[in-house]
């Protein structure tokens, strides 16, 4: 078993590798290269099938450093403001989810380079909900939630 | 067509810089119906926003239609000084796109 996650461990540095300079080298290229949009995490339904899709078969823990700061009841669900703070060392990413959405992914954060672990944005949301942040470093999944109470649903109709 | 963004970055304590960035965009989800004929509203969203600082990409951020009309983002950035360049652009579901520069101050 350790064996088997070393190894695993090895392929997956050596992949981030290989994506890390070819993501280097097509921003040299051509300025402002925008890479692939990840149609299939954003057309999800389900939490966890999100994840699965934008990170892989990687196991999230529930950690105490991420903080959620969001109104406990929103009137209007169009406009949810939401910001993400964390002190975890080395983040890649931070992604917001709201899990009563039709389509719980809302946004990912790829922090490229000198990122402090904070980002601040303004959501919807169609009903009550949890958000969820999820943040990754070194590899692995860290997450917190929150929950809003929404009044008024942001998703039109 | 650079006036669908504005950018303020200023220096904060301890080598932190503050960037704020907010864009001007309808954010339409595609599940919204015109009131008066029913038909869906198509989706018209900002699918990436791309940020540097001094030319280099600082911050990536992927989102869906779930980020509300008119976005509004803001992130710390270190080791930024007075005066360093930052730019954002944006690319929407359209193929619409847009940029613009700031000062940090």
């Amino acid at each position: 078993m350790l064996e088997l996650s070393r190894r695993k461990f090895i392929h997956n540095s050596v992949f981030y590798a290989i994506t890390a300079t070819t993501l280097a080298h097509s921003v040299l290229r051509a300025g402002n290269a925008y890479a692939a949009w990840p149609t299939l995490a954003y057309q999800s339904d389900n939490v966890d099938d999100v994840l699965k899709k934008l990170y892989g078969d990687v196991g999230v823990v529930a950690s105490d450093d991420i903080r959620i700061k969001a109104p406990a009841i929103a009137e209007n669900g169009a406009v949810v403001p939401v910001s993400v703070n964390s002190n975890i060392k080395d983040i890649e990413s931070i992604s917001i989810l709201v899990e009563e959405n039709p389509n719980p992914l809302v946004a990912q954060f790829n922090m490229v380079k000198n990122q402090r672990g904070y980002i601040n944005t303004r959501i919807k949301m169609g009903k009550t909900s949890n958000i969820i942040a999820v943040v990754k470093s070194n590899g692995a999944l860290y997450s917190a939630k929150q929950i809003v109470k929404v009044t008024i649903g942001g998703c039109g109709g | 067509m650079s006036k669908s963004i504005r950018i303020r970055a200023k220096q904060a304590k301890d080598n932190a810089t503050q960037v704020k960035v907010l864009i001007k965009h309808p954010m339409e989800t595609g599940l919204r119906k015109d009131k008066k004929t029913g038909a869906k509203i198509p989706a018209h969203f900002i699918q990436e926003v791309k940020c540097y600082h001094n030319n280099e990409l600082v911050l990536d951020a992927v989102w869906g239609v779930a980020v509300s009309q008119n976005p509004y983002l803001s992130f710390t950035l270190d080791d930024a000084a007075k005066g360093d360049n930052i730019r954002v652009s944006w690319l929407d579901n359209n193929g619409g796109t847009d940029q613009r520069e700031a000062a940090v101050k």
